[in-house]
């Protein structure tokens, strides 16, 4: 065991004989230990996140044509830290006919159920916090968690803003939740565990060639889940104001902005690790050094950070209904099909030579992909048909 | 370790919990929370039963999900009732739907 | 006393405050959000069971589906902002009697019976047992029919959840 390869059991175990040398018991050093260590990856990722407010407001500048911060430090990169001041400083109100405790526990749970999520995303083969064997439930059962923090924001704050988007935040969430728990089952499927180091292992070949529009379907109910535009109907400026969190100000809103922030990075990186090949890369020594791996989901992450980005700038806010409907009339059955086929392709090919399975696999996608287009485009010409039919006998 | 006795008891007190709230509230929506309480209770059961007793055999984990399953399709009737109840007669307490005492 | 029976016992005892909370408070969403704890208690003894994959669905159903549901449930049946009357019928004392008696009943008998063990009995070394649930419940000798059943009761469930609960125009 060296430093390079397992530096978090390096470290620990030095830790380990030196509290024990002092003369403190065993099992209490490996609790404080194994605090020490949620402690640390917290901190981190709470410091990444200043980081990302930083990335998040640059990018968005770049896509809307502006420079965006750039007054505070070299490329405005201490902007962040007046952001959280300014926060900080801000008077903190707690409205009358609020539910005070639920209303002040709402901002908590909302970043808690994103830092449960990084117990189990693997940073490396030995950078993780523990290797669930049913990590990719567990993380949408994190998920659930975020759900109730925000039906519990909305109902507490006493407004009915707050409340309307509360609703449809909620009503968004749980019919997402069904296409991105169809679509985790499909490395699950590839791979033969649900535990994310073994989902990594078993890739090969990135998941993302056997399996492009489990993929897909996986970023865009990511999408809908993290609220972003164009699903972002539970912060419609125009039409509820600022949806669930209005009532916050001062930092209680500010830990709602940083678990969406850190939420949309960790979906980033789940898209990586588990259709993306998480910390291997197409060069040696991948699985060797640790610190190489993490960097590789960090790199691999951001990618995706920036690509969710990219969707939320470009891509105009739909319609509540239209947003239900794609979900339930189109996704859902979408990606259980997807599921299907690539279950029995998988339990067909899985003896064959590995090229040829990779192959089929991808080939069945295409496939998948070419009658659901084909099918979208006889549903769009008949309802054209439809419309234009009645406007003509309107007029 | 735990006796498994423990488990039984609590199981039984959330059980018993569960009775009285049925019995005693008024509004439909907390019977059909009390019911969830029964539910899960007997779920603490069927589990505790499967790694006191049988860790080999699945029984205890089938039968609690397959408990799940109903609890889930039990909530969905459940609450359809009680809002389709409210819509005609403007009220969700159980005490107050006595059409059929007339 | 060891620890992991002073943590049982801690979390049996927030479980139970928050039941009673669950059948007694006047705010139904209170009740639910408290409903929401003691499940969550049941997921942490799930765990403290060595069966994870039901600790997490428990969480995924019962707290991502399922207080949901109740939560809106009471958005959508209420008359105005505070619920109205009391919170228990007229009789609950007598409610109050029978569920004391149940649960008398039930620690007599538990009390009565003789050889419940004190200790769970070894995991068999070297079996999976999320993968020896999954064969369960889909291997034609052991669940696959109850298994079946169960989504057929599921589905038969949400369409007629949907056709009692939609309005009409």
């Amino acid at each position: 065991m060296s430093i390079w390869s397992d530096p978090i059991a390096f470290i620990g175990s030095w830790l380990e004989n030196l509290l024990v040398g002092w003369g403190l018991s065993l099992d209490l050093v490996q609790v404080l230990i194994a605090a020490l260590g949620v402690v640390v990856l917290i901190t981190a990722l709470m410091v990444f996140d200043i980081l990302l407010v930083w990335i998040e407001r640059k990018v968005v500048a770049r896509f809307q044509d502006r420079l965006g911060p750039n007054r505070v430090g070299p490329f405005g990169i201490f902007q962040p830290f007046a952001d959280v001041l300014k926060l900080i400083t801000k008077e903190d109100i707690t409205p009358r006919g609020a539910e005070k405790f639920l209303y002040n526990l709402a901002p908590i749970l909302s970043l808690l159920s994103v830092l449960l999520l990084w117990a189990v995303v693997p940073l490396a083969p030995t950078i993780l916090g523990v290797d669930l064997n049913v990590a990719l439930v567990y993380l949408v059962a994190a998920g659930a968690l975020g759900t109730l923090a925000i039906i519990m924001a909305g109902w507490a704050s006493n407004n009915k803003y707050a409340l309307l988007g509360a609703f449809r935040q909620v009503a968004a969430m749980i019919a997402y939740e069904i296409p991105m728990v169809v679509a985790l089952l499909i490395p699950t499927v590839l791979a033969g565990t649900m535990g994310m180091k073994g989902v990594v292992e078993a890739q090969r070949v990135w998941f993302v060639v056997l399996s492009p529009l489990g993929m897909l379907v996986f970023l865009i109910s990511a999408v809908a889940e993290l609220g972003r535009a164009p699903f972002d109907l539970n912060e419609a400026e125009s039409e509820i104001v600022a949806g669930f969190h209005i009532e916050y100000s001062g930092m209680k809103f500010g830990l709602f902005y940083a678990g969406e922030l850190l939420h949309a990075f960790t979906f980033g990186a789940l898209i990586g690790i588990l259709f993306f090949g998480g910390w291997k890369w197409p060069l040696p020594f991948g699985d060797r050094y640790a610190l190489i791996g993490l960097v590789n989901v960090v790199i691999k992450g951001m990618f995706f950070y920036w690509v969710i980005m990219w969707i939320r700038y470009t891509v105009m806010r739909i319609r509540i209904d239209h947003m239900l409907y794609f979900s339930w009339k189109f996704l859902t059955p979408f990606s259980l099909a997807v599921l299907m086929v690539t279950a029995l392709v998988h339990s067909l090919m899985r003896q064959a030579p590995y090229p040829l399975y990779v192959l089929s696999l991808f080939l069945a996608n295409v496939l998948i992909a070419w009658v659901t287009i084909e099918i979208l485009r006889r549903y769009s010409h008949q309802e054209r048909v439809r419309l234009v039919g009645a406007a003509v006998q309107r007029n | 370790m735990i006796p498994l006795s423990w488990y039984l008891f609590l199981s039984a007190a959330l059980f018993s919990v569960g009775v009285f709230g049925v019995l005693a509230r008024r509004n439909a929506v907390a019977i059909l929370l009390a019911i969830e309480l029964m539910l899960n209770a007997v779920n603490i059961n069927l589990v505790a039963f499967w790694r006191y007793l049988t860790p080999t055999q699945m029984s205890g984990q089938v039968f609690a999900i397959i408990v799940l399953a109903v609890a889930a399709a039990e909530v969905a009737v459940g609450l359809a009732l009680v809002i389709s109840v409210y819509r005609r007669r403007q009220t969700a307490v159980a005490d107050e739907l006595d059409l059929l005492k007339w | 006393m060891t620890l992991a029976q002073i943590f049982f016992l801690l979390v049996a005892l927030v479980m139970l405050f928050s039941a009673l909370k669950v059948v007694t408070v006047r705010n139904l969403i209170h009740a639910a959000l408290w409903l929401v704890v003691t499940l969550f208690g049941v997921a942490v003894l799930f765990a403290m069971l060595d069966a994870g994959f039901l600790a997490v669905v428990q969480v995924m159903v019962y707290i991502g589906a399922i207080a949901i549901l109740f939560i809106f449930a009471v958005m959508l049946t209420r008359r105005d902002a505070s619920e109205q009357g009391a919170p228990l019928n007229p009789n609950w004392p007598v409610s109050a009697l029978i569920a004391l008696v149940t649960f008398g009943g039930l620690a007599w008998l538990l009390r009565a019976w003789q050889g419940l063990p004190e200790s769970a009995a070894a995991l068999p070394a070297g079996v999976d047992a999320l993968r020896a649930l999954g064969e369960a419940l889909v291997s034609p000798q052991a669940f696959a029919l109850p298994f079946e059943v169960a989504s057929v009761l599921l589905v038969a469930a949400l369409v007629g959840a949907v056709y009692v609960a939609y309005g009409r125009k």
